[in-house]
């Protein structure tokens, strides 16, 4: 095996040959960053200044964070504060900075089967349950991946009452784990005409191919907070860490914080994401967190 | 109905006007499948001829494993690729993990097993006449082997094609290691024709998906095309 990798690895060396000046950041990102092209427009100006290229490997937050954790990436951004708090505490990640928010919406045909337009968010959740229970046509999709929405979607079940594990997971048809991103869950819920939770972002960028319909989008639980952090170098002394901190650091520069407020505006006719910046008390973040550069 | 044959139509516009993003991730595929194609025969048909014409116990059950690792999921090579290339894994240093290098280090691992077993199967395949008047005329071990190799030239290129074709065909381990990147160089990116198919229909650009769809297909009937050539030569 050992001789293997090495035979490989030098084959492989020849097709991969990367100008010695330019460094490169490999970034593991939630997929909505990624689905809704944001990260691709603000990661193609960060080249230009930074002389450094990209690397975005898009995969949920909970696998983001995986990768994290084992060191393959520089840096993270994700969408779970819970999680993201244990992370940092385990010290594999530092300097977390909140660059962006926006909302999560409840979605579903627009026949809304199960009535739930309008409600309080765990109130939807609650008649969800109920009435797929009874009707086949009340069908819901969850991402099913350990991402940060899913994360969301099981806080939301838990505050409507019930046990994940016991009450939703496995308690009927009604209920399916898709297993996949965001914009792939999308597409699996349009095609089942069922109801799915979703930001926002990924929903509006993905809307032209679906029928869905936003059914709720009132409720302070359905805040979605994204932040950018680097990978601990102490951790993983090879780590590239001084590109990782200029990242973070331009995602919450005054530039880069107004392409993110005005990003898709003239596409969708309304913003993706809001900048953090100036809205950190709204969103329950410290001030230090969403404006001060890493030293 | 109505999708499928606009699918087509944009389709075929991406592939005539040589649409760059295209072309790329049909290049890639090619040049990280091909690499492991090469890798894997330098492994395969040494190690092919070894077992083929060694006598060893155990030959039989040897043969046998290896026929079983003929269908040896994607999604495993994958996993255990990962594992051995994540940094914290084994061979974490060397940072290869979603680079094109370890898309061909899975796909080289990925099509062993069969490149290999086709190999001891081609070489069996010569007809015992031929080795014996070999022995007879008193054929040294490497004149042996050179001999018997080009009798079973056509059967091993198979071999090679079989390799190649279930290399540029498999989507599990090149998503696991690759990690599906579009970076703006060429050399970073990961995405190749199969995670670029798995992605684009999520994301609802289904023609795309189509067009990637046909030039996949296209390289694999014109691999078996020159096969074919080169057996009827």
């Amino acid at each position: 095996m050992v001789a293997l990798l090495l035979i490989c690895g030098c084959t492989g060396t020849t097709t991969d040959p990367t100008p010695a000046e330019k460094q490169q950041l490999r970034i593991a990102t939630t997929t909505s960053l990624d689905d809704t092209k944001l990260l691709n427009h603000l990661s193609s100006i960060f080249e230009k200044q930074y002389n450094a290229e990209v690397l975005v490997i898009s995969a949920g937050t909970g696998k983001a964070l995986e990768y994290g954790q084992r060191g393959d990436v520089d840096v993270l951004m994700v969408h779970d504060r819970a999680r993201e708090d244990v992370f940092l505490a385990d010290g594999y990640g530092i300097n977390r900075r909140v660059f962006a928010y926006n909302f999560f919406i409840l979605i579903g045909p627009e026949a809304d089967p199960a009535g739930i337009k309008g409600m309080e968010p765990t109130k939807a959740f609650a008649t969800i349950r109920e009435k797929g229970m009874t009707d086949k046509n009340v069908v819901f999709v969850s991402r099913g991946d350990a991402s940060g929405t899913h994360a969301k979607e099981q806080a939301l079940w838990k505050g409507a009452g019930f046990n994940y594990s016991t009450d939703i997971q496995g308690s009927g048809d009604w209920y399916l784990e898709a297993g996949k991103g965001m914009g792939e869950t999308l597409t699996m819920a349009n095609e089942k005409e069922a109801y799915t939770l979703s930001d926002i972002g990924t929903y509006l960028a993905y809307k032209g191919n679906l029928d869905l319909v936003t059914l709720v989008d009132e409720g302070d639980q359905l805040l979605n907070v994204y932040c950018a952090m680097q990978i601990n170098p102490a951790k993983y002394p090879d780590i590239n860490s001084t590109i990782a901190k200029d990242w973070v650091n331009f995602m919450i520069s005054d530039d880069v914080q107004k392409e993110i407020a005005s990003f898709g505006v003239d596409k969708y006719g309304q913003p993706l994401f809001y900048a953090a910046q100036k809205d950190w008390e709204k969103i329950g973040v410290t001030e230090a967190e969403v404006t001060d550069p890493i030293a | 109905m109505y999708e499928i044959i606009e699918g087509f139509i944009e389709a075929t516009k991406l592939i005539a006007t040589f649409d760059p993003d295209v072309m790329a991730i049909a290049a890639r595929s090619i040049i990280v499948s091909f690499t492991a194609t090469i890798a894997a025969t330098l492994i395969s048909v040494p190690l092919g001829a070894a077992i083929s014409f060694g006598s060893f116990r155990g030959k039989k059950s040897l043969i046998n494993l290896i026929q079983t690792l003929y269908s040896l999921p994607t999604v495993i090579v994958g996993l255990l690729i990962f594992l051995l290339i994540s940094r914290v894994g084994p061979f974490g240093f060397m940072r290869l993990l979603f680079t094109p290098t370890a898309m061909i280090i899975a796909q080289t691992v990925l099509i062993l097993p069969i490149m290999t077993g086709l190999t001891i199967a081609a070489l069996s395949g010569v007809d015992p006449v031929i080795r014996d008047t070999l022995y007879s005329l008193g054929a040294t071990r490497l004149q042996f082997l050179v001999n018997i190799m080009k009798e079973a030239r056509f059967a091993i290129l198979m071999a090679v094609a079989v390799g190649f074709g279930r290399a540029i065909s498999e989507v599990g381990a090149a998503i696991l290691v690759g990690g599906n990147i579009m970076a703006s160089s060429f050399a970073s990116s990961t995405r190749t024709l199969t995670t670029a198919i798995s992605l684009e229909t999520s994301m609802g650009n289904i023609p795309t998906s189509i067009a990637l769809g046909i030039i996949l297909l296209a390289i694999a009937l014109g691999v078996n095309l020159a096969i074919t050539r080169i057996q009827h030569r």
